[in-house]
């Protein structure tokens, strides 16, 4: 132990000071905890990214030769489901924002439904394409890229569902207390953003 | 009281620098030099083992003299002064590392440069590089100089290319160098010969062509300073260097390349003219039947296309034919390195290794040549 | 003897039969506290464990001759070693540490979400055990800790395969425990404490998070297509099918370039609490030290192909990255000079937390000197992948991060356990530790110039003196260990009881009981000083009223 010249008026405390008793639930930080996370899945997305534009770069041709053409018009429709859908979900949040539960479990139901299209779609393309997963490197990376949104939709459609589960209580969510419609929101919009640069990058580039 | 402690400071900043000057030049750290490249780098190294001994010392002669100055007395409870700090101090102690940072890049770069770190052929600088192209299958059609096409770097090469004297004339001797588990094979493609070591004249500009058969290995010539990744697949990398100092010098594969990479060495010997001569005419004399055809019959093909060979696949035929006697040879080779190893962990666990592995290598070679033996 | 100490019947009794027992650290507690001693313990117990795989390295190592185990074992316990000693030893001690500190340094109740905090860290014991028992089991992954394909590709599928797995849960866990560190800092603050009045390791903490959130998910990434290459045969990273091995490299490094100032830079933290309270001095440039911390994790991101200036880089990447590198001694630099001025003309008490703190900097200054030296692409040419290289990452990992969390568990031992370390055993530790190691890493500077290549088990016998100095050092490493252990179990049973701030410190983790009660304060406390205001008079210091701080506190003049 040491000796010092600090003492107990300097300390760097001051108990008078603090009116509050101080157990009361801190603020809600849920949801920037949300925006951090999505800022690292941002990153897997952009690594993958990086790493496919740098296949691309460094290949002859890109596609590779021989690879069977891809059409255009199923991916499409797919596209402008799952953008049409992020319009969807703002409808359940300005809904529950003036306590209209009804609102938000149907513009839910819709959006959810929305998702299980364009999962259908993806996996109704897979199974007619031409390619499998190691027939080239652009057909892997197409398979990685657009899988791996997939499963990130899936996760999205999983949380809008819990959502609509907890939503059959009247009282759940409020215009006040609806961290869970936020959130499910949220990650929906980042699942499209995502999808959206995946589709330039794979169909139009 | 001011004036001694001044000179004192002054005194122990003349011996640091001193010291640090001295140790600098006398570290004797570094193997031979065997190249100009080797001379650049290691007066490099020099510059920067004297700022980092003086760093260094100023440093740990701080936490010294704190130690023994500034120790807490017995009885002693009292705080140190309330120095939050001092911005002009600041400054300089921002400003002399970013000088001395400046002034090393700089110095580095220039090192790099006469190296031949920019040519631009091995530097992979996609803009100044002249695109030779295999459009499909067909013809072989070169396209030169900004050409713009996409190509890609399936035939570019990487590394250290010429240095800018030798820019743009060829070398004087082209060697290709092929990395596999564990062994390095060299063709000379102008004379059709194939060995296990790389023998090159001193004082000739001599470019090494490398590529891998498996997996990464890495070509490190330690006297030469010189080190380069070697990829298998389609990248191909280059080693130009000017040996300036006969003499046999060891060739390190320093890329992890699997549970004998230690043992994946081999030998470099630069020969005086005479020497050089009198191993080419015996390479020349046992040059078995099988390599010249492989080398006759891709002869004419770089002669061809001479000015644009290196950067076509077209000449790694040599490889590709050795890559299908290695199939051959490979699991004995590999047989015969494991084997190698165990023994001599057992038995000469004090004996040159050296020795061994060229031994070893020149079996390598006789395989080669000779698959079914 | 002045001292303040928070009474007893404030601090504890309010939570009249939450004492906390013994076996909630075998529990999924949600208190950033237990979940900070398990960490450090864990992280602690994986250390022997890299340890151990040291030792057998080096004994290896000790002979020329590949005699001591086979050639692929040899690359097992590299590969292990490399990954165990960074992935679950300094990367969650310095997670342990941050847990423990950064709520009591803010004056927080707990982290922003503990039970993400808790799952974070249960995700550490399973993958760390597979990952160690990949050498008793089957196949060890045998690639290195870099795990460059296609070599891993072709050295077998379970050990690569659990490999993989292992990184990914362990990279989750640390993204994970990054949200919570970034939310906490950002938002939990007593309202009293603006970020500029903010302790050190925070700041330093701040960084360590920004960067885990930029680095590891693009780890992830690569980690994701190099599992697809090895067990569903696709061919991104293999170039026999028309892959590049080359865009492994840059996503790997992208993480751990950064990733050595994960290890690094809550050390950094921790030296920079250590070394004022220590040496009865204000720290010297606050602002300066903690921007550097923002400054050195930019400058993090933009350095990775350093680690690629032989591979197959191009030539203006490497001039680029040979630049950003160095910089990077600026940063680093006021920092190191900030430390060193802090101390000068302090009254530096000599004990085991401090001596580990001056050995920090004396023995990273040498790797950072070093790092220096590999920036320089024409001289990394020569030294890349040779014992120069591990020289430079022991430096700056052992008498780095090692001396960091020695000097840290040195210093907050009394605040977490309660009791006081044993000074004698301490500085015993302290000097086998420092002599073990410098004798076991400063001749491989040398090893490595002359020619000796790293992740080899036989050599050239002509490194054979060399080589067994070396062993001899890390030898003595391991019996250093043994006085640690000793101290740290005996002490936390029996040591001598220790109050709420044994060290006169004051930032705000001292402010509270000896261990902390379970919600660390009973009233949120509000600041009256900053951080560091050592030495300072009454008047400097800016108390609203010069009685107010100690008028609920009972200050009990000592000897
Ligand atoms: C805690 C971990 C840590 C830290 C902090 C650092 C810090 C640095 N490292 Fe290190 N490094 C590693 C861990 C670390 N490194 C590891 C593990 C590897 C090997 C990976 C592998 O291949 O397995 C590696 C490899 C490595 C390489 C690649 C070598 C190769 O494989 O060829 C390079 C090259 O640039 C490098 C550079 C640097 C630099 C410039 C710093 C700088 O941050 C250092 C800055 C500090 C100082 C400079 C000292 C203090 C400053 C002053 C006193 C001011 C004055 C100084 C000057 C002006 C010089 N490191
Ligand atoms: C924080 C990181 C860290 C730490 C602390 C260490 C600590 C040590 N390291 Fe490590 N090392 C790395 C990170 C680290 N290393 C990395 C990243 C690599 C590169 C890997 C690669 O190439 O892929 C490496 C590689 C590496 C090599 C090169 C291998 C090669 O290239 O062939 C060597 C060789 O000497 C070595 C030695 C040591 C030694 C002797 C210690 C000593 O300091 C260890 C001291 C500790 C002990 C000795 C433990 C003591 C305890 C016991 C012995 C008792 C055990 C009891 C029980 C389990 C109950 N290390
Ligand atoms: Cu080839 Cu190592
Ligand atoms: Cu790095």
């Amino acid at each position: 132990m040491q000796g010092s010249t600090v003492d107990s008026a300097k300390v760097a405390l001051d108990y008078h000071g603090s009116a509050a008793t101080g157990h009361e639930a801190h603020p809600d930080h849920r949801l920037f905890g949300l925006i951090v996370f999505l800022g690292a899945e941002a990153m897997i997305f952009m690594g993958l990214f990086m790493a496919y534009l740098t296949f691309r770069a460094v290949y002859p041709s890109w596609p590779p030769e021989g690879t069977p053409e891809r059409e255009l018009v199923l991916p499409g429709i797919n596209t402008a489901i799952l953008i049409a859908s992020s319009f969807v979900i703002h409808r359940a949040d300005t809904a529950i924002k003036q306590n209209n539960v009804n609102g938000l479990r149907k513009w839910f139901a819709i959006t959810a439904a929305m998702g299980a299209i364009f999962l259908a779609g993806q996996l109704y393309e897979y199974h007619n394409l031409e390619f499998g997963l190691t027939t080239n490197l652009y057909a892997s990376t197409f398979y990685v890229l657009t899988g791996f949104h997939g499963l990130h939709v899936f996760l999205g459609l999983g949380l809008i569902l819990a959502v609509l589960w907890r939503a059959r209580q009247r009282e759940h969510y409020s215009s006040e207390h609806h961290f869970g419609v936020e959130a499910a929101e949220l990650y929906w919009h980042f699942v499209d953003v995502v999808w959206i640069v995946l589709f330039l990058l794979l169909y139009i580039l | 009281m001011n004036i001694p402690s001044s000179i004192l400071t002054m005194l122990a900043g003349i011996a640091l620098t001193l010291a640090s000057i001295w140790y600098g030049q006398n570290h004797g750290l570094m193997p031979v030099e065997a190249s100009r490249d080797a001379e650049l780098i290691d007066g490099l190294f020099n510059t920067m083992m004297t700022i980092g001994t003086a760093i260094f010392l100023l440093v740990e002669g701080v936490l010294l003299v704190c130690l023994v100055k500034f120790r807490r007395r017995p009885g002693d409870t009292s705080d140190g002064p309330p120095i939050e700090g001092n911005i002009s101090l600041e400054i300089v102690w921002t400003a002399i590392p970013v000088v001395i940072v400046l002034v090393l890049g700089v110095y580095s770069f220039d090192v790099y440069n006469s190296m031949g770190g920019f040519d631009p052929e091995a530097a992979q600088d996609p803009s100044a590089v002249q695109v030779a192209m295999l459009p499909g299958d067909s013809e072989v059609m070169p396209l030169i100089e900004g050409a713009s096409h996409p190509m890609g770097h399936q035939h570019l090469a990487l590394g250290i290319g010429a240095s800018p004297e030798t820019a743009g004339k060829p070398a004087d001797l082209t060697v290709n160098v092929l990395g596999l588990q564990y062994a390095w094979i060299f063709t000379y493609p102008d004379l059709g010969i194939t060995a296990g070591e790389l023998h090159v004249p001193v004082n000739k500009d001599v470019r090494l062509l490398l590529k891998a058969q498996d997996v990464i290995h890495a070509f490190w010539l330690p006297e030469f300073r010189l080190k380069q990744d070697v990829m298998p697949g389609s990248l191909q990398s280059e080693l130009r260097f000017t040996p300036t100092r006969a003499g046999e010098y060891p060739i390190i594969c320093a890329e992890l390349c699997g549970p004998y990479h230690g043992a994946m060495a081999s030998k470099l010997y630069v020969h005086t003219p005479e020497e050089y001569e009198t191993w080419l005419q015996s390479q020349v004399a046992n040059r078995p039947d099988q390599v010249q055809t492989i080398a006759s019959t891709s002869d004419p093909n770089v002669n061809y296309l001479a000015p644009f060979s290196q950067q076509l696949n077209q000449q790694w035929g040599i490889d590709r034919a050795l890559e299908h006697l290695h199939s051959q040879v490979h699991s004995q080779a590999q047989v015969h390195s494991q084997a190698q190893v165990h023994s001599q962990a057992q038995v000469h666990a004090q004996m040159d290794r050296s020795m061994e592995l060229t031994a070893d290598h020149s079996n390598l070679q006789q395989l080669i040549a000779h698959p079914a033996a | 003897m002045t001292q303040t100490e928070i009474p007893s019947s404030i601090s504890t009794a309010h939570h009249g039969g939450t004492e906390r027992k013994w076996w909630h650290y075998f529990t999924f507690n949600e208190d950033h506290k237990v979940i900070g001693v398990q960490y450090l313990v864990t992280a602690f117990f994986f250390y022997l464990i890299g340890g151990l795989m040291a030792a057998v390295i080096r004994t290896e190592l000790a002979t020329p001759a590949s005699d001591f185990v086979s050639p692929e074992t040899y690359n097992g316990l590299l590969t292990l070693h490399g990954t165990i000693m960074i992935f679950l030893w300094v990367v969650p001690a310095g997670a342990g540490l941050a847990n423990y500190l950064i709520p009591l340094m803010i004056g927080a109740r707990d982290m922003a979400f503990p039970k993400l905090n808790a799952m974070a860290f249960w995700m550490i014991p399973p993958a760390g055990i597979t990952l160690a028992l990949s050498l008793l089991v089957g196949e060890a992954p045998q690639a290195g800790w870099t795990s460059y394909p296609p070599l891993s590709l072709m050295t077998g599928k379970v050990g690569e395969g659990i490999w993989i797995f292992s990184l990914l849960v362990l990279g989750t866990s640390s993204i994970l425990g990054a949200i919570n560190f970034l939310v906490t800092i950002l938002k939990m603050r007593v309202p009293s404490m603006p970020t500029n009045k903010m302790p050190l390791f925070c700041w330093s903490m701040m960084a360590t998070a920004l960067l885990i959130l930029i680095g590891t998910p693009v780890l992830a990434g690569a980690l994701i297509l190099l599992a697809f290459d090895l067990l569903v045969g696709t061919a991104f990273f293999n170039p026999m099918g028309g892959g590049d091995p080359i865009v492994y490299q840059h996503m790997f490094w992208f993480y751990s370039h950064p990733a050595v100032y994960i290890m690094v830079l809550p050390l950094f933290g921790a030296i920079s609490e250590i070394l004022p309270v220590h040496a009865r001095k204000p720290v010297f440039g606050y602002q300066a030290i903690a921007y550097s911390s923002l400054a050195i994790a930019f400058l993090g991101c933009i350095v990775w192909a350093h680690h690629m200036f032989t591979s197959g880089t191009p030539a203006w990447l490497r001039m680029f990255f040979m630049i950003a590198t160095m910089v990077i001694a600026v940063p680093t630099g006021i920092k190191v000079f900030g430390w060193l001025a802090t101390i000068w003309g302090g009254k530096l008490s000599l004990n085991s937390a401090m001596l580990f703190a001056m050995g920090f900097v004396a023995v990273f200054v040498i790797g950072g000197i070093t790092g220096v030296m590999l920036a320089s692409v024409p001289f990394d040419i020569h030294v890349h992948d040779t014992y120069f290289v591990v020289a430079h990452l022991h430096y700056v990992l052992f008498g780095g991060s090692v001396f960091g969390l020695y000097a840290a568990i040195y210093h907050w031992f009394p605040k977490i356990t309660g009791r006081l370390v044993n000074e004698t055993w301490g500085r015993i530790h302290f000097i086998l530790t420092f002599i073990g190691m410098n004798l076991t890493f400063m001749p491989m500077h040398q090893l490595g110039l002359q020619g000796m290549n790293r992740r080899i088990a036989l050599y050239d016998p002509k490194f054979t003196s060399l080589n067994e100095l070396a062993t001899i050092g890390s030898y003595l490493l391991a019996v250093s260990t043994i006085p640690f252990l000793i101290n740290a179990i005996w002490s936390w049973a029996k040591g001598p009881k220790a109050d709420g701030n044994p060290w006169n410190a004051l930032t705000l983790e001292w402010q509270t009981s000896s261990p902390p009660a379970i919600e660390n304060f009973e009233v949120l406390p509000v600041l009256t000083s900053g951080p560091y205001d050592y030495g300072l008079e009454e008047e400097e210091v800016g108390l609203p009223t010069a009685q107010a701080g100690s008028a609920t506190l009972s200050s009990s003049p000592g000897a």
